[in-house]
């Protein structure tokens, strides 16, 4: 493996627990939720991940048990706002801080501990899928459900049914119930699918990218998710671009930390999450044409009866 | 249920649906047969709008029963009663301002529906039905580019994909030119021919005597009267409505027209909203004694002007807007309202008044700057609470309790409070938009004798209003704005309604006339 094909991986490594958890925030928000618990469920996926990963001996079985955490978590946070109606943005603040202790609990036991070196990061079976080269599509499960994940999204909102109805849910809830459009048993359903993904995001963090635990290990990663759903004007191919640069300033601060520039590290740390946040601004200064924004982003809907 | 005759396409008996205390429809029946086209009148809060959505599926009866076509039916949702045969057309338009009009109409139907067309071959019929009805669109434009004529041409279309058997139609002239209903009116007549029955909820009776051949009256929630619109006089049916005989509205005492106090010269201004209109080399005056009436349909650039006349937003330049003379272009609010102008947006709660603030404190938000309310940082308390009341008492403004929520009051009688609240506050100049939507008849005429009163005393008001009605009756002179320009104002006398709704659709009209 030569240079540049490290730095590519690398730099993917970097980008796709964002990805994930971007993505799946995207499908959320499109259909008119805002969920700022991203960061809480990524933290709890990524503890109950490591831990299960550890007790069972199996990465499969950490991977289901992080995703179905994080999944209990939306399905909390679903049931608070969508069917009692509570405040989208107080619950989501409050999930991130329920999650983040919950997460600290969860991994207390397992602090220090490291994953067996036997244990593979990579799926069998999907590295070996013919067509697809080892060294640049062959990185590891989750890479390459990102991938496939943004392909689907895009094929799903714009080609199907079922996300003309996200879509339609989104832009104005009103009007979607008044031509019988099921705009609370879809919410719901978006804001599983975002807990799955903030799921995988946590599990690829505490079983992929640094394989051990430790507390507060997300990072923010959650929300810089969440801001580049929104600079990427809820489309699926710029929260790849975001999230891509992301990762290469990730990497470009670590090269210049080794290089020992004579800058402070926790400055250079820094970096990527501003480049990140400079770049998607500039983005959504160039749009022009048409608001993009899901109109009825953030408002709870309670049917009257 | 067995008679010899057939029975009608739909029945609707015994109907009771209450929210709380408050009793929505009372006992309702209403019988409807192919083919026919059966006005629902009534005024706001009458429960027109309960009794369809009922029969849409969008509410339960708490009692009673529908029978369609004989057979009872439970309506549990939107989906069961288009599955029978029901569409309904609303006043607040379903559409989603970022999608196409094909996805629009699209979002509408389940797999189910479009067996036999795919979303491509959508495209195609909506054309088609577009040339059967006249209702032409285009498929691929985005809502948001549409004016709203062309926006009720998609729900109409949208209702008429699913070969409808029963067309409902909610107001459906309130955002129509008098030539855009006429037009509307011809495609409803063809459908009833051949063989749809066609629920049609208005209050403007000289539509419905134009088009219905019967007509069922609400008042407070119960059935008052079944009668034949054509031949019934229009007088009984407005007081059927009402209750009581509509008030008429007196002519202004004598008074002479006195010099301008709002001038707006070339006033331009680029929207901040996507959506919104651009505002034009506006110019307008308006004298004391007058009021000046400005029609078109929504959207045209009313709320925008609304705003920079009221200093929402500021004009680019002091000189483009001036009150009694002084430049007030970059003005804010209060310091306009220092000039002695005053402001009544469109939206009563949230706008014009705060729901969860009672009237003393809604009282305050206007006339804080200006009635020496406050003291030292200190809210004079007695005082707004005695000038509230004041208003309360010399505007009739009925209400349960004595200083009550500005959200427990209805629409007619908030309207008269802030009426109330600006008129006590004797301005040289009234900005008032729309100042009777959603009103009660009663209140509706208490509004407008007090805009006319307010006038003959002195006051400049500039009346923007879609009412075309209240525009004739009030204004002195009138403007029409379309898409963002304003007419040229010309006195009432020399207009016609034809003329001012061929403006109001962007053609121009020989001014020389």
């Amino acid at each position: 493996m030569d240079i540049s094909q490290s730095v590519i991986m690398t730099i993917m490594t970097a980008a796709t627990p964002l990805l994930l958890a971007a993505l799946g925030e995207l499908i959320v928000e499109r259909s008119g939720v805002l969920n700022l618990g991203l960061e809480g469920m990524m933290a709890t996926a990524a503890a109950c991940g490591f831990a299960m990963a550890i007790v069972s001996g199996s990465t499969t079985v950490g991977v289901l048990c992080a995703v179905l955490s994080a999944m209990a978590l939306a399905g909390l946070f679903g049931f608070v706002t969508l069917s009692l109606g509570a405040n989208q943005v107080a619950s989501g603040l409050a999930l991130t801080i329920f999650g983040l202790g919950l997460s600290g609990l969860i991994g207390a036991g397992f602090v220090g501990t490291s994953r067996p070196p036997l244990e593979p990061l990579f799926i069998e079976g999907l590295t070996d899928l013919p067509g697809f080269g080892k060294i640049i599509f062959g990185q590891d499960f989750f890479v390459y459900t990102s991938w496939i994940l943004i392909l689907a999204i895009l094929i799903f909102l714009h080609l199907t049914r079922a996300g003309l109805t996200l879509r339609c849910i989104g832009e104005n809830h009103h009007s979607a119930h008044a031509i019988g459009l099921p705009v609370l048993k879809t919410r719901f359903r978006a804001v599983l699918f975002g807990g799955a993904c903030a799921g995988l995001a946590g599990a690829y963090l505490s079983l992929v990218y640094t394989p051990f635990w430790s507390p507060g290990m997300t990072a923010g990663r959650g929300w810089i998710a969440l801001s580049l759903v929104v600079f990427a004007a809820w489309r699926a191919e710029r929260v790849l671009l975001g999230a891509l640069l992301f990762g290469g300033a990730t990497v470009l601060q670590l090269h210049a930390q080794a290089a020992s520039l004579g800058l402070p590290s926790q400055l250079l740390s820094a970096v990527p999450y501003l480049a990140t946040l400079i770049a998607l601004v500039f983005m959504s200064l160039g749009r022009k044409s048409g608001t993009v924004t899901p109109g009825s982003l953030g408002q709870p809907f309670v049917p009257e009866r | 249920m067995q008679t010899d005759e057939a029975p009608p396409l739909v029945s609707m008996r015994q109907i009771v649906k209450r929210f709380g205390q408050f009793v929505a429809n009372d006992q309702i029946n209403l019988d409807l047969a192919a083919g026919e086209i059966h006005a629902l009148l009534g005024e706001n809060g009458a429960g027109k709008s309960t009794l369809v959505k009922i029969l849409n599926g969008l509410l339960q009866p708490d009692a009673g029963e529908i029978y369609w076509q004989g057979e009872q039916v439970l309506l549990k949702s939107p989906r069961d009663a288009s599955e029978v045969g029901i569409s309904m057309v609303f006043q607040q338009f379903s559409l989603f301002e970022n999608l196409t009009v094909a996805e629009n109409i699209n979002a509408a139907f389940t797999e189910h529906d479009t067996h036999g067309f795919g979303v491509r071959a959508l495209a195609d019929r909506i054309i088609e039905i577009g040339e059967d009805y006249d209702l032409n669109l285009d498929p691929n434009r985005p809502v948001h580019t549409l004016s709203t004529g062309e926006r009720q041409r998609i729900e109409i279309v949208r209702a008429l994909l699913r070969h409808p058997k029963l067309l409902i139609l909610d107001e459906p002239t309130s955002v129509l030119t008098p030539q855009e209903a006429e037009d509307l009116f011809l495609t409803l007549e063809k459908l009833a021919s051949g063989g749809c029955g066609i629920l049609y909820i208005s209050h403007k009776l000289h539509e419905v005597r134009r088009l219905c051949s019967k007509a069922s009256i609400l008042r407070n929630g119960r059935l008052v009267a079944t009668c034949d619109p054509k031949s019934t006089e229009t007088v009984e049916m407005a007081s059927l409505m009402v209750g009581s005989s509509v008030p008429e509205l007196r002519a202004p005492a004598l008074h002479k027209i006195g010099d301008i106090r709002l001038h707006v010269e070339a006033l331009s201004l680029p929207s901040q909203d996507i959506h919104g209109t651009d505002l034009h080399h506006i110019n307008l005056d308006v004298h004391g004694g007058e009021i000046v009436g400005i029609a078109g349909i929504a959207g045209n650039g009313q709320s925008e002007l609304f705003a920079a006349l009221s200093g929402e937003r500021l004009a680019q330049e002091p000189r483009h807007i001036c009150i009694d003379t002084l430049p007030a272009g970059l003005l804010d609010i209060e310091s306009r309202r220092a000039l002695g102008a005053v402001f009544i947006p469109e939206e009563r709660l949230g706008h014009a008044a705060v729901p969860d603030m009672r009237l003393s404190d809604n009282l305050l938000l206007s006339r804080h700057g200006t009635d020496n309310l406050i003291h030292g940082g200190l809210i004079d308390i007695r005082r707004s609470h005695r000038l509230a009341h004041d208003v309360v008492l010399q505007f009739d403004v009925r209400s349960a309790s004595k200083n009550p929520y500005a959200r427990h009051l209805s629409g007619g009688n908030l309207q008269k409070f802030i009426m109330g609240r600006e008129i006590l506050a004797e301005p040289g100049v009234m900005v008032v938009n729309q100042p009777t939507w959603g009103v009660d008849a009663g209140a509706a005429t208490a509004i407008r004798q007090a805009l006319i009163d307010l006038a003959a005393a002195g006051t400049a008001v500039l009346l923007i209003s879609q009412d075309l009605d209240e525009l004739f009756d009030l204004s002195d002179r009138m403007a029409v704005i379309y898409a963002g320009r304003l007419s040229q104002t010309l006195p009432i006398q020399n207009l016609t309604r034809e003329m001012v709704g061929m403006m109001m659709a962007g053609s121009e009209v020989d001014h020389a006339a």
